[in-house]
């Protein structure tokens, strides 16, 4: 309501109303090409048979019941969820942790926030590379190396993830930290509450909103991780099926549907497509659970 | 008794402090490790990861000539893209999408309130929804260029940058608006000359979330950009360690490392503003 009496007749409005090829006409466009037009294609092209565009054949749901059917698919799936979860609960504790601590008054706080968050700017493609120079100048000394055992793999981009996630969830709670009010603290130490009780009786329900927003950001960063995945392990170590088969076990989602559109099967593009909206139902779920969450929080407060 | 607790408090935050310095030592080792690799021979890399590059290990500047000219595409080259893509990326983004953020939050039709709420819906798209017709799209359209790939950013970005900007645009009062309208400014000169200077923390927030995606993006480029022609650093060093049965570490180690310098003396210089907008973008995406 409130935003109808701002924008509600007045001479701006009146006067701006026929500028619209200059203000929307470029945005308009570009997100029709960038992203509309692409995705409408893409849901109709789920239901298709086909190898380039042009000779796209209706063929209805098949292609879905050939990505459930697919059991790469299916290990994706479980390993992205295992990873995601794994990755939300060490991100947050430690992240956590270190915004704590680094509220706390200490000497030299700004240098540390200023290195925890540093590798978050690093670009995935170079993380990967690094790391998977480090995991192997370790393993090397066993002989072994992260490509060869699976759990290798996993444990290596949980760690790669703490390294880059931790710095950017920690300055999402230092902001949520620094707005429980400094009273309320007082008046528990007053009361007789010691450290640990202020933390979980206090400060922790106070800062529940940054902390929900942590967890659904680090979930959905989970499920859509790609270029960590590519170069750190590629989906290595692969396992021969029976059937002939390949299961690539540290594959993740978005990783399994760019192989099957550019794998070497090219007849499975439609199976892809049909992938690629099912991982989009899945991530946007998460996402406008969080939208939802949020909005509900704010009408609360 | 007092004083005992407060020396107990005192110590305890120097010994918080020694143990977060520790932790950041290991924090930056990573980093620390390619610079050491990027100086040593390539056949140490594997086996001598952590030893400093001296002695036999040594290969002064070699690595970083030889990387610079490896694969049959010139480094410098992907270094060119780079900077044109983001640039211009970034650039065409906050010029449009501001422009359109106004436009929505001050007409307020049903166009706009549509075009608004397929903004907010296309935030929480994963890139590979689109991403095969995307690219067969940008190709026939010919956007496979570094000088018109800035306009698949445009489509594909415009989400956030028009939901946090729209945010900006409704706490702006509209008296000044109005107040310039009287005085006879157009809305194109109400826009420039009133509007624009008053959005400048967000153009910042939003420009730098931006040139971090485009600067760091690997997926969109390599499907869209005519990969022989243009390659990103990015694109590159994907191709360098990706697709050769032996790779050469040191000089990978060598361009990892040119190319992450300017980004953390980016880093140090805007940290202030990269923080805020990093936060900024958090908490509303």
């Amino acid at each position: 309501m409130k935003e109808k009496k701002i924008t509600g007749g007045n001479t701006i409005r009146k006067s701006t109303r026929r500028w619209w090829p200059l203000f929307l006409g470029p945005v308009t466009a570009a997100f029709c090409i960038g992203f509309v037009w692409p995705f409408l294609q893409g849901i109709y092209l789920s239901l298709c048979k086909f190898r380039l565009i042009s000779d796209a054949e209706l063929i209805g749901f098949g292609n879905y019941v050939k990505a459930f059917q697919d059991a790469s698919f299916t290990h994706a799936f479980w390993y992205t969820a295992l990873f995601a979860v794994t990755s939300l609960v060490l991100i947050n504790v430690l992240a956590f942790a270190v915004a704590y601590a680094l509220t706390q008054n200490i000497k030299g706080s700004n240098l540390f926030r200023t290195v925890f968050f540093m590798p978050n700017l690093i670009g995935g493609i170079v993380l990967g590379y690094i790391w998977s120079m480090i995991f192997d100048g370790i393993l090397s000394r066993f002989n072994t190396s992260i490509l060869l055992n699976s759990k290798f793999g996993f444990w290596g981009l949980i760690i790669l993830m703490c390294w880059q996630q931790i710095g950017y969830m920690m300055i999402i709670y230092i902001a949520g930290l620094q707005a429980v009010p400094e009273d309320m603290i007082e008046a528990a130490r007053i009361d007789g509450a010691t450290k640990a009780q202020t933390l979980f009786r206090v400060t922790i329900p106070n800062v529940m909103p940054s902390i929900t927003i942590c967890m659904f950001l680090s979930l959905t960063n989970g499920f859509k991780l790609f270029d960590q995945n590519l170069a750190l392990t590629a989906g290595q170590p692969f396992i021969i099926q029976p059937d002939g088969s390949t299961i690539k076990t540290t594959e993740m989602l978005a990783l399994n549907i760019y192989n099957t559109f550019y794998g070497s099967n090219s007849a499975s593009q439609g199976v892809a497509q049909a992938k690629a909206v099912i991982f989009f139902v899945l991530v946007a779920g998460l996402g406008l659970a969080q939208l939802g969450y949020t909005r509900k929080k704010e009408v609360q407060q | 008794m007092k004083k005992n607790s407060l020396a107990a408090e005192r110590r305890g935050k120097t010994v918080l402090s020694i143990a977060l310095g520790i932790i950041s030592v290991i924090y930056v080792l990573p980093v620390f490790a390619v610079v050491l690799n990027s100086f040593k021979l390539n056949t140490f890399v594997k086996t001598d990861t952590f030893a400093l590059p001296i002695g036999e290990m040594s290969a002064g500047f070699d690595n970083f000539i030889k990387g610079m000219t490896f694969g049959n595409y010139p480094f410098f080259k992907s270094v060119l893209y780079s900077v044109v893509i983001t640039l211009l990326s970034t650039a065409l983004i906050l010029v449009c999408t501001s422009m359109a953020a106004w436009y929505i939050t001050r007409v307020d039709s049903v166009f706009c309130r549509a075009l608004y709420y397929l903004c907010v819906f296309s935030m929480v798209v994963p890139f590979q929804m689109v991403m095969f017709t995307l690219s067969k799209t940008a190709d026939q359209l010919h956007l496979n260029t570094p000088w018109t790939i800035p306009i698949v950013y445009l489509g594909f970005g415009a989400g956030l940058a028009i939901f946090m900007f729209t945010g900006f645009v409704k706490s702006i009062p509209l008296e000044i608006e109005e107040a310039a309208a009287i005085d006879g400014c157009g809305p194109l000169r109400t826009y420039f000359s009133v509007v624009w200077p008053m959005l400048k923390p967000t153009m910042i927030s939003v420009g730098i979330l931006e040139i971090m995606w485009v600067w760091n993006d690997y997926l969109l480029p390599v499907l869209v950009l005519d990969i022989n022609d243009y390659r990103t650093i990015t694109i590159h060093i994907q191709y360098l360690k990706g697709s050769y049965g032996t790779v050469d570490l040191g000089a990978t180690m060598a361009l990892i490392l040119l190319s992450i310098i300017p980004v953390i003396a980016f880093y140090l210089t805007c940290q202030k503003h990269i923080i805020k907008g990093v936060a900024a973008g958090a908490v509303k995406g």
